[in-house]
């Protein structure tokens, strides 16, 4: 006699003691999710499923069967994509002239930012009524920790995430993935298993074997470089970093090494942390044609700035760090970095700060990108302190938060700096 | 090339010329140090294009000639070698390499060709003027420690000399400001300093600078131009660019109306705000001074550790005041005042204050509060 497997029908809610033949019996539906450990797994990660794209869709009915792109232009790189661009190959963050490429046919929308954020916030709201834990990853995903919640919703932590996913479904017409686990790290990696309008679960029982030929990039940090001395070293599939001891891959790896260790043993200790500490804030933007121009890039520079301040104030903090981004027409990207004497969170500090490392990277290369971002976050108290020398500095805190008013009325356009006017 | 010189007395200059040479160079050669040899003499040239040293030691040369070797390893191989060891160095045939021995050591060094380096500039300049070791020791230690490190601010990372109108004589001024605090020292104007320009010297020259001026004792020849600035000792010669900027009009930031005076035992003060900024956070590190009749309270809280206060006999009869620094510069300051007595000049918690010490009028520093 083989063990029950326990089921949910993720469309009329119904838990099973023991999973039905092909169908729900109750409802007909044919989306069952069955799994061993379904009482037990209490943590999630939820990522909608090409959320810019769905929104689009949503919105415009006629798309709902092409292939739609969301980014900038045809400079900018793929934000989002919806599943029909995906069958020609087309993936986000592709530079958009190789999207087109593989699906000339595309519709392309330029992304309208408030629209999608106040869907994620939409999204984040359901999410919370479910859970108070609840730690935002980006605007469309985010961890849930369901521990401890199951006589909240007299159910299953499953069937509450189902039910959570249903009620995204049909109130703001998109619709997101669902990875069940018992941490974070394999949680993350179930979303994506099942996806779109998906539902994955890793359970105890086989999150060694599941995790033992994957490679080691899915480890979140684990990016290229990692990747390359990893890969010298012998190491490509998770099951390669098992052979070490996790002193051994300290010593080689540093702090890394620890999550390497743990990870690869399916063991994640981090928390759901529902007010992570932000840690910076940063804007970019991608030109429609590169520009070289120093002065045309300081240009680009000033509205960032106004941007990361305006974000700066919003979030209490005040940036202790100054860090300029910087994307050659060959995809290289450059970051220069300055430690501000005092933190700030003026426009105008920010712009001084980085006009002279622009100044510096910009020597006759073409460039597709600028960004700049404020790090070495801290409390806003700290920010802008008097200083002997610029006694106007009270001043130039107070022009902007009235620009910031005027702004809040009226409008992003309503008035600008004339660094930041064009003629 | 072939010379050999005493360990101790090869030790001593490299010593001088190696800290000027930046430890990532893009340009080579910059990474090295010139060697030249002639006339019972060696000579050692480092540069990193804005700031050069050139010093001469006597050795015994058996054959002229110069070559290029890395700065830093040269330094640390002679640094490594046993106390009293003779060392020979030698560059024979093509001169690609230069041989360094000593007792038993060997090494082989790769060298560049000496027409690569930055042909050092000996020209004259047109101001001069002669200080005492003492007296440009004591002008970088009042000064430097309020340089700023900003680089957004260029002209501020520097001190500020210039020669000016003083109380009742014309003075020499050595000024730096980071924003926070300033500090200004000054002495009697040197003879034929009378006309020079103010310039702004670099930190890394001060700070080359007064590393020399631990070995001298003695007048130190000083050379000044709009561009340029060089100081000679005995057998060191360092010539630097200046910042080119403007200083800002820093007199208009040393207030003259402030009417509230707190004289207290500076060594005292600085311990007890030592004690209280404990609990200050990193972050801040403020202190809150309370000013009332005869007795200062400082205080400090933080919301993670908790708070402190400690009482200080002092000498004020003003009005009850409060008022925030930044601990680390309140030390930095009372540091520098060897006079057992400081004298604060307050207005209010909201503008600078003047610090000086009692027996020494030379130096005064400003301080601008936080708020608390």
């Amino acid at each position: 006699m083989t063990e029950a497997t326990p089921a949910l029908c993720r469309d009329c809610l119904t838990l099973f003691e023991d999973t039905p033949a092909e169908r729900c019996p109750e409802c007909a539906s044919p989306r069952l999710f069955a799994h061993g450990e379904l009482p037990t797994l209490s943590l999630a990660h939820l990522d909608c499923d090409a959320f810019f794209a769905s929104i689009e869709k949503r919105d415009n009915p006629e798309l709902a069967d092409k292939p739609v792109i969301v980014g900038g232009g045809r400079r900018g790189v793929v934000a989002a994509c919806c599943y029909v661009a995906r069958i020609y190959g087309v993936r986000s963050a592709m530079p958009m002239f190789k999207a087109l490429e593989r699906c000339p046919d595309a519709v392309v929308i330029r992304p309208d930012m408030d629209r999608y954020r106040a869907a994620g916030r939409r999204v984040r709201e359901l999410m919370q009524d479910i859970t108070p834990l609840v730690e935002p990853l980006s605007i469309d995903e985010a961890f849930l920790d369901l521990s401890g919640i199951e006589t909240l919703h007299g159910g299953r932590p499953a069937r509450s995430l189902a039910r959570l996913v249903l009620d995204i479904e049909r109130e703001l017409g998109v619709t997101a993935s669902i990875g069940l686990s018992y941490n974070k790290f394999l949680a993350k990696i179930a979303s994506d298993l099942d996806k779109p309008r998906g539902f994955a679960a890793i359970g105890r029982a086989e999150a060694l074997d599941f995790l033992a030929e994957k490679p080691v990039g899915i480890i979140s940090g684990v990016g290229k470089a990692m990747q390359a001395s990893l890969s010298r070293d012998g190491i490509t599939r998770i099951s390669h970093l098992r052979r070490y001891e996790e002193i051994d891959l300290i010593a080689r790896y540093g702090a890394m090494g620890r999550r390497l260790y743990s990870f690869a043993r399916g063991v994640d200790k981090r928390q759901v942390e529902p007010n992570a500490p932000t840690k910076s804030i940063s804007a970019e933007t991608t030109f429609d044609t590169d520009v070289a121009d120093a002065d045309e890039l300081l240009s680009r520079l000033w509205p960032l700035c106004e941007t990361v301040a305006a974000r700066l104030k919003k979030s209490g903090l005040a940036g202790h760090g100054v860090t300029l981004k910087l994307k050659t027409r060959d995809f290289q990207t450059l970051t220069r970095s300055q430690r501000l004497q005092d933190p700030t969170r003026l426009a105008d500090r920010l712009y001084r700060a980085a006009e002279p490392l622009l100044r510096k990277a910009a020597d006759g290369r073409r460039f597709r990108l600028i960004g700049i971002g404020a790090h070495d976050l801290v409390d806003a108290a700290l920010a802008d302190p008097p200083s002997l020398l610029d006694p106007d500095i009270g001043r130039h805190a107070k022009v902007e938060a009235a620009m910031d008013r005027v702004r809040g009325k009226l409008g992003a356009d309503a008035i600008v700096k004339g660094r930041g006017f064009k003629t | 090339m072939k010379l050999t010189i005493e360990r101790a007395a090869l030790l001593k200059s490299l010593g001088h010329v190696h800290s000027v040479v930046e430890r990532r160079n893009t340009i080579p050669i910059l990474s090295n140090v010139l060697l030249d040899a002639r006339d019972g003499r060696l000579g050692l040239t480092a540069t990193d294009m804005d700031l050069t040293i050139v010093e001469e030691v006597a050795a015994e040369v058996g054959e002229p000639g110069a070559t290029t070797a890395p700065a830093h390893t040269l330094y640390d191989i002679v640094r490594k070698l046993p106390d009293g060891a003779q060392i020979e160095l030698a560059v024979q045939g093509d001169g690609g390499q230069m041989k360094l021995t000593a007792g038993r050591s060997t090494f082989q060094l790769a060298t560049l060709p000496k027409e690569d380096f930055p042909a050092a500039n000996d020209g004259e300049l047109p101001q001069g003027f002669t200080m005492h070791s003492e007296e440009l020791r004591h002008l970088i230690d009042r000064t430097r420690f309020a340089i700023s490190t900003e680089e957004t601010r260029y002209y501020l990372n520097g001190i500020y000399l210039h020669a000016t109108k003083g109380n009742e004589s014309q003075v020499l001024r050595g000024v730096a400001t980071d924003g926070h605090r300033l500090a200004r020292f000054e002495m009697s104007l040197p003879d034929g300093a009378a006309g020079i320009p103010g310039v702004i010297i670099p930190r890394k020259t001060v700070n080359e600078l007064r590393k020399l001026i631990d070995e001298t004792e003695g007048a130190i020849e000083i050379g000044l131009s709009d561009t340029k600035v060089r100081f000679k000792f005995d057998s060191t010669l360092l010539t630097s660019k200046l910042i080119d900027g403007t200083f800002p009009d820093y007199e208009r930031v040393i207030p003259s109306g402030n009417d509230k005076t707190m004289n207290v035992d500076c060594k005292v003060f600085a311990k007890a705000v030592d004690r209280v900024s404990t609990i200050s956070t990193e972050k801040s590190r403020a202190v809150k001074l309370s000013l009332e009749d005869g007795t200062l309270t400082l205080s400090a809280t933080s919301p993670e550790n908790g708070s402190a206060s400690e009482e200080l006999e002092v000498n004020y009869g003003g009005e009850r005041i409060e008022i925030g620094f930044n601990s680390r510069y309140l030390l930095d300051i009372a540091e520098r005042i060897d006079g057992g007595e400081a004298e604060f000049s307050l207005s209010d918690s909201a503008s600078p204050t003047i610090v000086r010490d009692v027996s020494d009028s030379s130096a005064l520093y400003v301080l601008m509060p936080m708020r608390v």
